[in-house]
């Protein structure tokens, strides 16, 4: 697992155990308890840390490369998921990853970003940051989700749509407008969920959805603190301060009204407990799931509209 | 109705000053397109448009709009004020004070102007960016100010004309600029739902959020000629790729080229065209051949069936 900067000394705790752990085979009675002892104080630490990560610690943790990405979740939460592919008009693209699936029982089109978890993945899935091509296979299938009476539930997590000249001559703006179109005119429920990094244009795309839950540690930006760093400090090395100015985590964009729900993830952050970050994440668009189902589609565009057309109106006290 | 204001008529407005100033003769400025020395007054009377080049440069909203309206003269409608600095951004500068700069430069309240008249005999809303306020960015003033001159042109049974001039969203309002993607979106929607036309004028430049929103979703998509229109930044890709970008990328004619814009025009054709549009959008009969709406003689009608 990558070792975040300031998980250096939790990681040497724990680097201690997997140590004793082994001397422990050997027979030694004693260091069980030793164990015990150390990891109590991992978890304090853990705590001491991970409650009050700063906004740009949780930008690292929000990329950590070792998080449940988009096609973690779907393989343990989507049954007889079936992935569908291209745009009918010129590619399919491998960063939003779209299909039918059965989520709790209930059949729905799952539409999300993968950024892949090494470098042959990583390079199929192009980072995450999709093309035109990808925002227009995720119009599709709202489509089809729509014809169907499929709820759809869509999984954030990219740097952005892709800055490319292919994109650009392929229309990426007009593919991200059409997309954020689709999303507030479906007459079906859509669930977002910002798993990791929930970058600009290329997020808001597939997120404009009736419920927009957000982990606790992912971020959600209209700029990477990176580029809002050089372009109003001229200094990406500032980024830190852009990451606090821009109040993109979880918890500002609650306050700000933004988002609806916050997922709380495992002590020490999703990529410690995978298992249990998938289950919480499970159980949240469960009911996420539920509660919209008593909607009927009429209200459910209403509702979906007006609440967009209110943002910004909350103030953040 | 206390959103409208003023009926304002150029002349009046240069003799009370505002942002338009008398230009005097001596001054001069280079075109960008052939560096030809040009007058400024030659220059502003030419519409901002290189006479040795036809290179179009940025044009003032206000004048923008004096020219877009008939006879100059139209309305400016008011936007509810909206929350100032709800993030408290600061970054070398606090945003407030970025802010107040730019209301105090432009006398404006934000990076946008909404106003009604006819344009060519046809009713029209226009919300024209301010390019000079802060690079004409949208946060939530800009999209409260597309909402309301959607509902206007909704409420009057007008056209909606938009004219962006922006580098993209605000980043000093984070995530709630953001959110202005969807919520523009939304306005557009409700004037094309109400069987209105919602015409995009692309001007120089037209970039990020704003391109990728209510910029593309347009019945008719008119540019102006050479103008910048893209989503990335032309520097952000080059780094991305680390190539040199093509000739003539994300201008105009490259987007219609690509099939994202319908018309590229030259400014000082822009309300023949735009009056064009709107006339056969909205079924206005007239035009000098009538020759269909007449009763066709009997000899003359075709014999094929279809
Ligand atoms: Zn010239």
């Amino acid at each position: 697992m990558q070792v975040l900067d300031f998980e250096q000394s939790i990681s040497e705790l724990e680097t201690k155990i997997e140590e004793l752990r082994h001397l422990s085979d050997g027979g030694r009675v004693n260091i069980a308890d030793e164990i015990a002892k150390l990891q109590v104080k991992v978890e304090k630490q853990l705590h001491q840390v991970y409650d009050k990560l700063t906004p740009a610690q949780k930008v690292q943790v929000a990329r950590h490369p070792d998080r449940p990405h988009c096609l973690d979740y779907i393989k343990a939460l989507v049954e007889d998921f079936t992935p569908l592919a291209g745009d009918r008009l010129f590619a399919d693209d491998q960063a939003i990853i779209g299909g039918l699936g059965r989520f709790s029982g209930q059949p729905c089109v799952i539409i999300g970003q993968e950024r892949g978890h090494d470098t042959e993945s990583r390079i199929k899935h192009n980072f995450g940051m999709a093309k035109p091509e990808g925002y227009r296979k995720a119009q599709r299938l709202m489509d089809m989700a729509n014809r169907f009476r499929l709820p759809v539930i869509t999984l954030v997590d990219t740097a952005g749509a892709f800055p490319g000249v292919d994109a650009e001559a392929r229309g990426q703006a007009e593919a991200i407008a059409r997309s954020i179109e689709k999303c507030l005119n479906i007459n079906v429920p859509l669930i977002a969920c910002v798993i990791g990094e929930g970058g600009s244009g290329g997020a808001i795309a597939i997120a404009a959805g009736d419920r927009v839950l957000m982990l606790e540690h992912a971020i959600y930006s209209v700029i990477s603190p990176e580029g809002c760093a050089s372009i109003l400090w001229r200094s990406a090395s500032q980024a830190a301060d852009a990451a606090a100015a821009l109040r993109l985590t979880a918890q500002d964009l609650e306050q700000l009204g933004i988002i609806d729900q916050i997922i709380p993830e495992p002590l020490g952050g999703a990529h410690r407990n995978r298992e249990e970050m998938i289950a919480r994440v499970g159980n949240a668009i469960g009911e996420a799931l539920e509660e919209l189902s008593r909607y009927d589609a009429k209200t459910l565009l209403n509702n979906r509209r007006e609440k967009y057309l209110a943002m910004g109106k909350k103030s953040v006290s | 109705m206390s959103w409208l204001t003023n009926f304002v008529r150029p002349k009046i407005r240069a003799l009370v000053g505002g942002p338009k100033k008398e230009i005097p003769d001596n001054l001069w400025e280079k075109c960008p397109g052939c560096s030809t020395m040009l007058f400024k007054r030659e220059l502003e009377e030419n519409l901002n448009v290189c006479r040795a080049c036809g290179y179009h440069m940025r044009l003032d909203v206000v004048r923008r709009l004096e020219i877009l309206f008939d006879e100059g003269r139209y309305r400016e409608i008011s936007v509810p004020k909206v929350l100032v600095d709800p993030l408290k951004f600061r970054d070398q500068k606090k945003y407030i004070d970025r802010l107040k700069d730019a209301q105090n430069k432009t006398k404006r309240q934000d990076a946008i102007i909404v106003a009604e008249g006819t344009v060519g005999g046809q009713k029209v809303v226009a919300a024209a960016f301010d390019f000079a306020f802060m690079g004409g960015s949208m946060g939530m003033g800009v999209g409260e100010a597309i909402v309301t001159g959607a509902r206007r042109a909704v409420a009057t049974k007008s056209a909606f004309v938009v004219f962006p001039a922006s580098g993209g969203a605000r980043m000093q309002e984070g995530a709630l600029s953001l959110m202005q993607m969807p919520r523009t979106i939304i306005a557009a929607d409700e004037v094309k739902a109400a069987g209105l036309p919602y015409i995009v004028v692309l001007t120089d430049p037209t970039t990020g959020g704003v391109t990728a929103s209510f910029a593309m979703v347009g019945d008719i998509h008119i540019a102006e000629r050479g103008a910048q229109i893209g989503f990335a930044g032309a520097r952000v890709i080059e780094n991305t790729i680390r190539e040199t970008l093509p000739p003539g990328f994300q201008r105009s004619e490259y987007l219609l080229d690509h099939g994202m814009v319908d018309i590229v025009t030259e400014r000082k054709n822009l309300n023949e065209t735009l009056t064009r549009v709107l006339r056969l959008l909205r079924k206005d009969k007239g035009g000098k051949n009538n020759f269909l709406l007449g009763p066709v003689p009997h000899g003359a009608r075709s014999s094929k069936r279809i």
